[in-house]
């Protein structure tokens, strides 16, 4: 039974130029529960994540959270419904605007709605705290922390609008063991506490069979149970 | 502690390999400092009297009374090119900046809004970057009278091409990074974007772009001098004054053309040098190796 309460890309059509990203592709991801992605480079799990971001305009098929259909992508979406999904990039490194400290970093989605200043600061305060960032490294640009470092400063600001839905593109490829159980955990932890919906993309078979509640093969776009 | 140190030592081949060039830098700032400290001191310092002339002392050689010589009037040629220099920075540098405001907009209009407005926008510089910029300048002052307003417009108006790319493009970069994708997913408007994203990058570019359309601007107000659209001929400026020694020039007396000529090459030289420093310090491959 399909649950109203989902991120939905149903029958979605990707193509660059003349070559055919994604062809018909439906995905669903429901509140509370996390999917896992995976399939061989290039088939286009990317693509589907910045799609069901509201960040690129599927040459067919539609967006539809909670049974709403999306019309429109980036800035056509409204900010409440553009903030209730978010991205955790796969390259922190190109995911943060190199001249922001973190906290500004941590802080840019709620200026950018016009928060209130004393809220913003306790909210990055707390999400800091959360993801493991001590505060002299929140006043240091990305050039002067490492991946792992401003990933998680990524995924504190990914949460800092507790989005509904949480969309995972290899967000933890690039970062050693410990950093990697850390930043997994706290997306478990979230995902939990808020009933979110949650979308991983990994090629780490292990950490996919721990995490994900049910794997999503694009390739073939099988749907196979998890363990 | 480790990754400090490591972060400390990397840059140190680097540095070592910028070094030589260290020399040619100071040189261009000590000329720069001389030659704009004296163009801006220099109606309290050393007063001219532009319309004075002294025909009992033509095309007298550099001494210790005359460093640069006089030409063919009597006038102190090393003077009058102070003034010269005056009046070629003030000109190169509005000219610059009027060339940035117009290429910057344009360029800016284009890379923002993308899609049809950029196709028409950027047709439009590919048709006047097919013309001869010279000529058009000339077509310029040829409307208007000679005046210090007429040069700066005709090098202003035709030097803007090359500023509305770099800005186009830069923003066109820009906008197809992920850190702009992430701005958007976490609700940031077009303005946000454009104001905290965009242009903190795009900015340090156009300054670039500014610094280094100076000397260009110059060399460009000489020619139109030189071709005696520029100034009225008794103001003194580095191309009238070229353009006026080349009478001299037949009669032995080089010292008429090539003093104001060696003062433009030195300080353009200068400021040239100076900014292609800079851009290599933007250059993001190389900030990133040097840390900054």
């Amino acid at each position: 039974m399909t649950s109203p309460q989902q991120l939905l890309a149903d029958e979605v059509r990707v193509a660059y130029d003349r070559q055919v990203v994604l062809d018909g592709v439906t995905l669903s991801v429901g509140r509370g529960e996390t999917v896992g992605l995976r399939g061989p480079s290039g088939c286009g799990k990317s693509t589907l994540v910045r799609v069901l971001a509201l960040l690129h305009r599927p040459d067919g098929g539609q967006v539809s959270i909670d049974g709403t259909p999306v019309t429109g992508v980036r800035y056509a979406v409204p900010v409440g419904l553009r903030t209730r999904v978010a991205v955790l990039f796969q390259s922190p490194r190109a995911a943060a605007d190199p001249r922001l400290s973190l906290t500004d970093l941590i802080a840019e989605p709620l200026r950018a709605v016009r928060a209130p200043e004393p809220g913003v600061r306790e909210r990055v305060a707390e999400l800091a705290d959360l993801v493991g960032l001590t505060p002299d490294l929140l006043t240091r640009r990305p050039h002067a922390v490492s991946d792992g470092q401003l990933q998680r400063a990524c995924l504190a600001r990914a949460l800092v609008h507790r989005p509904d839905y949480l969309l995972c593109d290899e967000a933890t490829a690039m970062l050693d063991a410990s950093t990697q159980a850390h930043v997994a955990a706290v997306i478990a932890d979230y995902q939990r506490a808020q009933n979110a919906g949650v979308l991983v993309i990994t090629h780490d078979e292990a950490l996919m069979g721990r995490w994900a509640d049910r794997i999503v093969d694009l390739a073939g776009a099988v749907t196979a149970p998890a363990r | 502690m480790a990754d400090l140190a490591a972060r400390r030592a990397l840059p140190r081949p680097l540095r070592s390999r910028l070094r030589p060039r260290r020399a040619g830098v100071v040189t261009a700032g000590l000329v720069l400092i001389v030659a704009v400290g004296g163009a801006l001191l220099a109606p309290i310092v050393w007063p001219l009297d532009q319309s004075a002339v002294a025909l009992d002392q033509t095309r007298l050689a550099p001494s210790w009374s005359h460093l640069g010589g006089t030409d063919d009037l009597g006038r102190d040629v090393a003077h009058r090119a102070v003034y010269g220099l005056r009046v070629s920075l003030l000109v190169g540098a509005v000219a610059a900046l009027v060339a940035t405001v117009i290429g910057g907009l344009i360029g800016g209009i284009a890379g923002t809004l993308g899609g049809r407005v950029d196709r028409v926008l950027m047709r439009i510089v590919d048709t006047i970057a097919a013309l001869p910029h010279l000529l058009l300048g000339i077509f310029i002052v040829a409307m208007l009278r000679p005046s210090l307003g007429a040069v700066i417009a005709s090098v202003g108006l035709t030097h803007w091409l090359s500023t509305a790319r770099i800005v186009r493009s830069e923003l066109l970069s820009l906008r197809t990074r992920t850190f702009v994708d992430a701005a958007i997913s976490g609700g940031a408007g077009r303005g946000r974007v454009l104001v905290r994203h965009l242009l903190p990058h795009v900015l340090p570019r156009l300054a670039l772009a500014t610094t280094l359309m100076i000397p260009h601007a110059v060399w460009h107000e000489t020619a139109l001098s030189f071709l005696g659209l520029g100034l009225p001929p008794h103001l003194a400026s580095l191309g009238n004054m070229i353009s006026d020694g080349e009478g001299s020039l037949l009669t032995g007396a080089w010292w008429a053309s090539l003093v104001p000529g060696a003062v433009i090459v030195v300080v353009t030289l200068a400021i040239a040098v100076l900014a292609a420093r800079w851009r290599d310090r933007l250059d993001p491959r190389v900030r990133a190796e040097l840390q900054l």
